[in-house]
């Protein structure tokens, strides 16, 4: 089978997909995009999370067909450009949110509709978001720190920015 | 012979600074490439066929229909194997893979490469095993005391025992004038990483093969691979890849073998990934354990006896099991003052997945025993649970059980004191329902929810113990690169999240004084880091770069002695500048070492420990020790047996901060593992089977479970490590689980023996 999608804003073609690959393994494994994780496979810890058509999805849980034309953002497409970072991925470097890395792709995602969406959460606000994104490392702490200090450069940038 | 390190005159990003990580750009920007990310053109997939019973024989393997399938390009079973047929940590008794009996549900019995991993997948299906099952042993007592028990190996069940012996119990027991007794049980933890195990081997023009692995320790890889392939070590070269998480679940070898033996075979590179499924059959667990303790103490807290029975459960092969029980043993009646003891701790063998390692290693079980013992005496005595732990706290120039002095810092008094000098967090606000156990589920607007606070209390050891010969090596190079001095720092040290990467570019900018400094990726090509494990990274791979930077300042200052007619006592290196005490700054370092380069490599072993006594458990057998104290605060809804752990806050004694950004996240991730343990976390067994080898049914703290956490951090300094540091990954992992437990029994009044705590044990029923 063939597959047609947009992947951070570039269009992509996929052959011969075997039909019970997901969209995660097609990131992965055919496009050459392994930022998104498959930690469980199972839907059950986010680290496959990317955006389908603007809302976060586990990719993992996505049949590549039902991708097919559809508009696909990763972590590799979360930066504005090549040298730049998302205040997001600013943030969790800054913080200490990183130590294997494992689970950032997928909570980078969340963190990204997150504070685009909120740019003042609060703890109970960015706790309930990032529910479905399990981190063995840190124990959240530096995660919170994380979305906090995101969220407010955000809203300091939206604020400067007069929108 | 060389300038003292000037740790004031901080160089920016070096020691007791909180440099960002160098790779962590990489992972945000999801470039990192973990183990499973690995591609190489012309791959094949490998896929392993594992045993569904705990216990059988192997009476034939068919192999026919699977290696027939279109796409499949090789089937191999224990006949393949080119070298040795068994591997170990510590024992070689595993079979690569199994010959004719299977002593648990998962091992390896065959392995297929083909062109896709479905493929290989429903290959592996098509193998035609003839088990014939047999009788698994499941219970640990059984393995360890009854002799009619069927033996798993031939040295019989019995991994290790290990007693400690001091005093004298039988006559101490008169001077009690209280006496508390309790059999605990931890259930199996999983160490669920979020990386799964997975590699790429590939095989190479010499013969040999090159594995990009993910892994704790290298070399001891190494040291059991190459064997298996019948290759000499030159031969098998490996780079260590992206590691998603470890916590003592990489120290056994999982694909490595494996994956070198299909790409050997098949002359094509080999890519084996896990599936989490398959991670929880792959890697090895904590043990388990029943512990039987009594304590006796006099009227006003005074222990005058302990008296323990711990029995592991080491599953199917060794393991590290023996060194877990080494821990639980020496470990076992933790940072107390005990006149008299009698310890007896058992590892066993049994067809239950096999155990080894997890951080904490054999200390996370004692503690929670002897932590819950405390809190029986205080409720015996009616004393607050820190005053009794007050009154027995070890001090320097204490005695451990063992007989071994402490002979640095262990300021456990003032820790406790700090412990409760910390403010108690608000009652719940009951109009969130957030803040309820139960949560957004809307179970409870805080009718039937009882507060509890605990206290926890442990002692860890910090690298390995036991008369191990343990060491690490590094290779530090200094140079000129684009007008600039610049090291470079080579070691086989795994990094595996915990920061290992930032700290050694931090020690090698503190001790040369320069602010550019590469890490070399990680591989075999230098001499032996020992284990990302033990807590032992930043002791022992952190004392061999210093080291290794302290031989590079001494050849460059004997140059610089020479040159300039100066004592070589009188320079130091600040700013990448060469500075004299008495004449100032002499020279910048990139115009002094022009077009020269200075490479150093050194090997830095802690003092040396001695083995325990086989029968009374005395030596000195640990080389640091470290300290924790957790305060559990928790909301239970007594009717529905929901809980919430609403804050927890720890007091630590790192002997010196050396990144507190990468400290605290130590100490969080150790405390939320040791939440996990409390509260959910179980690998549950049915006569030797798994019956939750996923995330749907192992759960691991969420965000919404773990609560703030509070951290007060000491700096006693320990005058044997470089710069006074203390291993600091795992105490946070032994104190956080008795402390949450002790939580739970205030606000329920239940005993709550065994952890993890299940609903339904705090809603009894009968
Ligand atoms: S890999 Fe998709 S949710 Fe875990
Ligand atoms: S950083 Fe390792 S799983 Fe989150």
């Amino acid at each position: 089978m063939r597959l047609n999608l947009t992947v951070n804003g570039e269009p992509q073609q996929a052959d011969d997909i075997w039909p019970g690959e997901s969209l995660l393994y097609v990131l992965r494994e055919r496009l050459g995009l392994p930022g998104a994780k498959n930690a469980c496979e199972q839907g059950e810890c986010g680290s496959c999370t990317v955006y389908l058509d603007g809302v976060p999805a586990c990719s993992c849980l996505v049949a590549a067909g039902q991708a097919e034309g559809h508009d696909v953002v990763t972590v590799e497409g979360l930066a504005p450009g090549e040298d730049d970072l998302h205040p997001v991925q600013e943030a969790f470097v800054e913080a200490g949110a990183v130590q294997c890395g494992f689970c950032t792709p997928g909570l980078l995602v969340a963190a990204h509709n997150l504070v685009e969406h909120n740019q003042n959460p609060s703890d109970a606000e960015i706790r309930e978001e990032l529910a479905g994104n399990l981190c063995r490392c840190t124990g959240y702490e530096k995660i919170l720190d994380a979305v906090r200090l995101a969220a407010s450069r955000t809203r300091n940038r939206k604020q400067e920015a007069g929108t | 012979m060389t300038a003292p390190t000037n740790l004031e005159s901080t160089t920016s990003g070096g020691v007791g600074d909180s440099p960002q990580r160098p790779d962590g750009t990489r992972k945000v920007k999801g470039e990192f490439a973990y183990s499973s990310d690995l591609w190489h053109d012309d791959m094949l997939w490998g896929a392993t066929l594992r045993s569904p019973h705990p216990h059988a024989g192997i009476t034939a393997i068919d192999i026919g229909e699977a290696l027939a399938t279109p796409g499949v390009h090789a089937v191999l079973t224990h006949d393949d194997v080119p070298g040795v047929r068994y591997y170990g940590l510590d024992h070689p008794d595993q079979p690569v893979l199994a010959i004719d009996r299977v002593r648990y549900q998962g091992e390896p019995v065959a392995l297929v490469a083909a062109e896709h991993p479905e493929v290989a997948r429903r290959a592996i299906n098509k193998i035609g095993v003839h088990y014939q099952v047999l009788e698994p042993l499941t219970d640990p007592r059984r393995a360890a005391f009854d002799a009619s028990a069927p033996r798993l190996h031939e040295h019989g069940n019995v991994v290790r025992h290990q007693p400690v012996r001091v005093g004298d119990v039988q006559k101490a027991r008169a001077e009690a004038d209280v006496v508390v007794q309790g059999e605990y049980q931890i259930g199996m933890q999983d160490q669920a990483f979020l990386g799964p195990e997975s590699g790429l081997a590939v095989p190479a023009e010499d013969g040999g093969v090159d594995l990009y692995v993910a892994t704790q320790w290298m070399h001891v890889d190494l040291r059991q691979i190459a064997p298996c392939l019948g290759l000499p070590e030159d031969k098998v070269r490996m780079t260590l890849s992206g590691v998603g998480g470890a916590f003592g679940a990489r120290e056994d070898l999982s694909m490595q073998v494996h994956a070198a033996m299909l790409a050997l075979h098949t002359g094509r590179p080999i890519k084996i990934v896990y599936n989490r499924e398959e991670s929880f059959y792959g890697h090895v667990h904590r043990h388990p354990a029943i512990m039987r303790y009594e304590h006796g103490a006099t009227r006003d807290g005074k222990l005058v006896y302990a008296k323990a029975e711990t029995i592991l459960d080491g599953g199917a092969y060794t393991s590290s099991t023996a060194n877990v029980v080494g821990n639980a043993a020496s470990l076992g009646v933790g940072p107390y003052e005990v006149p008299n003891v009698e310890i007896d701790a058992y590892g066993v063998y049994t067809n239950n997945p096999p155990c080894g390692a997890m951080r904490g290693f054999g200390a996370v079980q004692a503690c929670y025993a002897y932590e819950s013992q405390m809190d029986k005496l205080a409720a015996a005595l009616d004393m607050h649970p820190l005053d009794v732990r007050r009154v027995n706290a070890v001090s320097e120039g204490s005695k451990l059980a063992t007989g071994q002095l402490v002979d640095t810092p262990a300021p456990l008094a003032e820790m406790l004191r700090r412990l409760k000098n910390i403010p108690l967090p608000d009652p719940t606000d009951n109009s969130d329902i957030r803040n309820l156990p139960g949560g957004v589920s809307n179970t409870t607007h805080g009718e039937g929810v009882r507060r509890g606070v605990g206290y926890g209390v442990g002692l860890k050891n910090i690298c390995f113990s036991e008369g191990f010969d343990d060491y690490s090596t590094a290779r530090v190079r200094l140079e000129v690169i684009g007008g600039e001095p610049a090291a470079l720092v080579h070691t086989a040290a795994a990094e595996v999240g915990q920061g290992l990467v930032t700290l050694q570019a931090q020690i090698a900018r503190t001790e040369l004084g320069i602010e550019r400094v590469t890490i070399a990726p990680a591989d075999t090509q230098i001499g032996d880091a020992g284990s990302s494990s033990a807590s032992r990274q930043s002791y022992m791979t952190g004392g061999a770069v210093k080291t290794a930077c302290e031989a590079v300042r001494a050849s460059l200052f004997g140059r610089a002695a020479a040159r300039f007619g100066l004592p070589e006592e009188d320079l130091s290196l600040i700013g990448g500048k060469l500075i004299s005490a008495r004449a100032g700054v002499l020279v910048a370092l990139a115009d002094f070492l022009g077009d020269e380069v200075i490479e150093e490599v050194r090997e830095y072993h802690h003092r040396p420990t001695t083995q325990v006594d086989p029968t009374t458990g005395q030596g000195d057998s640990h080389t640091q020790l470290a300290l924790c104290v957790h305060r559990a605060v928790v909301d239970v809804d007594v009717e529905l047996g929901l809980l919430k752990v609403v804050e927890l806050s720890a007091v630590q004694d790192v002997g010196k901060i050396l990144n507190r950004t990468s400290l605290e996240g130590q100490i969080h991730g150790g405390t939320a593992q040791g939440l996990g343990l409390a509260v959910m976390e179980e690998i549950q067994l049915s006569e030797g089977k798994l019956r939750n080898p996923s995330f749907t049914d192992y759960l691991i703290p969420t965000i919404l479970d773990m609560p703030p956490m509070r951290l007060d951090i000491l700096e006693n300094a320990d005058p044997h490590a470089p710069y006074g540091l203390r291993g600091a990954g795992e105490p946070s992992t032994l104190s956080s689980t008795p402390a949450i437990a002790a939580a739970i029994r205030d606000a329920t009044g239940l005993s709550l023996p065994r952890v993890p705590v299940r609903p339904d044990d705090l809603t009894p029923t009968s």
